[in-house]
């Protein structure tokens, strides 16, 4: 589980989170949903470290990672995996390579076992055949399903993804969004996904944070999405006349 | 001015964190031979045809100066090898590696920042910026005296041909020209000026790579301004070590 307690940042006068508190939990797909520019990838970025809150507390399982000390704090990122909006794999490496940096960097396996563990990530989201392609040869969607291969490499207590979906079709973002929801129940994982795709929330939203404004505008999950009262989640969420129509 | 001290202090700040303990040694090494590769090894082209030229050329300019029957003709050997040695080999080679190399460098690293994978490294726990740059550095310190030795030995086959080929002097007086009051320390002070050089243009260039900000104009901009800045610390420390070794 991942909590965050009153975050803050803001940007030179630019405040672009505002006291906001949250409750990641373990085996549950989190979304973070909200408009372009709300907040949402500034709080990620908080929370996988890469942002520095100017106040408030992220704990991950008890561990506030503001107090850690930097050996730990690596320690801790060793157990976060990310699945970057457009994949961030290293160019310079094939498939299987990009599967395996993580485990050579940090184990002491073996060529063989590394060989059989990046097979295994890939046999899991589907993906086969591929293993001596390089990020430059592969479709969206397979740069999606390598980034997650490499995201669960290590075996993580916790996964983000930033916006997983974007540039997808929608066939395909179905299909990211259940190999999302899958493994996080297979594992037991906590994970987060920052997103604004309503086919997503209705998909895998088992827990959600609506950020309006850098403020958390709503709490809630896929059922009770619907029937909000809350006129700016209503606002977003109905965006389209289709779904205007629809709610009416 | 405190515009420029912040940057250098970020530079500063940056090589602290570059020269941190390797998370796994066997993967740096690994890279340091590909980046040996990558910045030498697939320099050696352009160097070589550059230095031939180079060469080349000053053994028919020093020619065309020394026409005075006064003047011994071994003399143009002689002088070839000293300029080589002491200025055109190492600070030429060190430009145009500042615009090769260095420009290079600032866009992979640019794009790497601009594609995320920078944060990635970040994320798995490994410090970005010893992973990337370190090696880069060290394979460029290492293998640039290499290239600059290999240098000399060209523009001076170049100028050979030219003195020879070009009936600006016989052969025996041109080899007798270059044999002529050779001094080793000038080669170990080039040698010097061009491992701090290679640290100039894998360092800096760097830098600008790795606080790219933006998208595929900023990775252009890091990259000019990577050449750029590069030059002008070359002809710096060019100046600093002369005065320290030479006056």
């Amino acid at each position: 589980m991942i909590k965050v307690e009153k975050i803050n940042k803001s940007f030179a006068d630019k405040h672009v989170l505002k006291d906001v508190s949250f409750s990641f939990e373990a085996g549950k797909t989190n979304l973070v949903i909200g408009a372009s520019g709300s907040g949402k990838t500034t709080l990620i970025k908080c929370m996988v470290g890469l942002h520095t809150p100017d106040s408030g507390k992220i704990i991950f399982d008890g561990a506030t990672f503001e107090d850690l000390v930097k050996k730990d704090k690596r320690e801790l990122r060793q157990q976060i995996g990310m699945l970057f909006q457009g994949g961030a794999l290293f160019d310079y490496l094939t498939v299987e390579q990009n599967i395996a940096f993580p485990l050579s960097m940090f184990t002491n396996m073996s060529e063989e076992e590394k060989k059989d563990r990046v097979n295994f990530c890939l046999n899991r989201v589907n993906l086969n055949n591929v293993n001596n392609l390089f990020p430059a040869e592969l479709s969206g969607g397979m740069i999606k399903r390598v980034a997650i291969a490499r995201a669960i490499s290590m075996n993580p207590k916790y996964l983000f993804c930033d916006e997983p979906n974007s540039g997808l079709d929608p066939q395909t973002s179905i299909i990211i969004d259940n190999l999302i929801q899958e493994i996080t129940q297979e594992y037991n994982i906590t994970t987060v996904v920052n997103t604004h795709d309503m086919n997503s929330v209705v998909e895998i939203g088992d827990n959600i944070a609506f950020i309006n404004k850098g403020k958390l505008a709503w709490q809630g999950n896929k059922d009770s999405i619907i029937s909000s009262d809350s006129p700016e989640l209503n606002d977003f969420v109905f965006a389209s006349q289709l779904l205007k129509k629809l709610k009416q | 001015m405190i515009q420029g001290l912040k940057m250098f202090g970020k530079y500063l700040s940056l090589l602290g964190n570059v020269f941190s303990r390797p998370e796994n040694k066997k993967v740096y090494f690994r890279r340091i031979l590909d980046e040996m590769v990558k910045l030498g090894v697939n320099s050696l082209t352009i160097v070589s045809i550059i230095s031939l030229f180079m060469g080349a050329v000053v053994t028919i300019q020093t020619g065309l100066q020394l026409s005075n029957p006064f003047i011994p003709k071994y003399l143009i050997g002689f002088a070839t090898r000293e300029s080589l040695v002491l200025e055109f080999s190492p600070t030429m080679i060190a430009l145009i590696l500042a615009g090769k190399v260095g420009s290079s460098i600032a866009s992979e690293i640019g794009t790497m920042r601009v594609s995320e994978q920078i944060d990635a490294l970040e994320i798995m726990g490994i410090n970005s910026s010893a992973f990337i740059i370190q090696p880069k550095i060290i394979a460029s310190v290492l293998f640039f005296p290499i290239l600059v030795v290999i240098s000399m030995a060209i523009g001076m086959f170049g100028g050979f041909l030219a003195a020879t080929l070009g009936g600006i002097i016989s052969k025996a007086e041109f080899l007798q020209g270059l044999l002529y009051w050779f001094q080793p320390f000038y080669i170990f002070y080039a040698i010097v000026k061009t491992v701090f050089f290679a640290f100039a243009i894998s360092s800096v260039s760097s830098f600008f790579g790795y606080y790219t900000a933006g998208g595929a104009i900023a990775v252009g901009k890091s990259s000019t301004k990577a050449v750029v800045y590069s030059c002008i610390v070359i002809l710096i420390v060019n100046f600093v070590i002369t005065q320290l070794m030479l006056s």
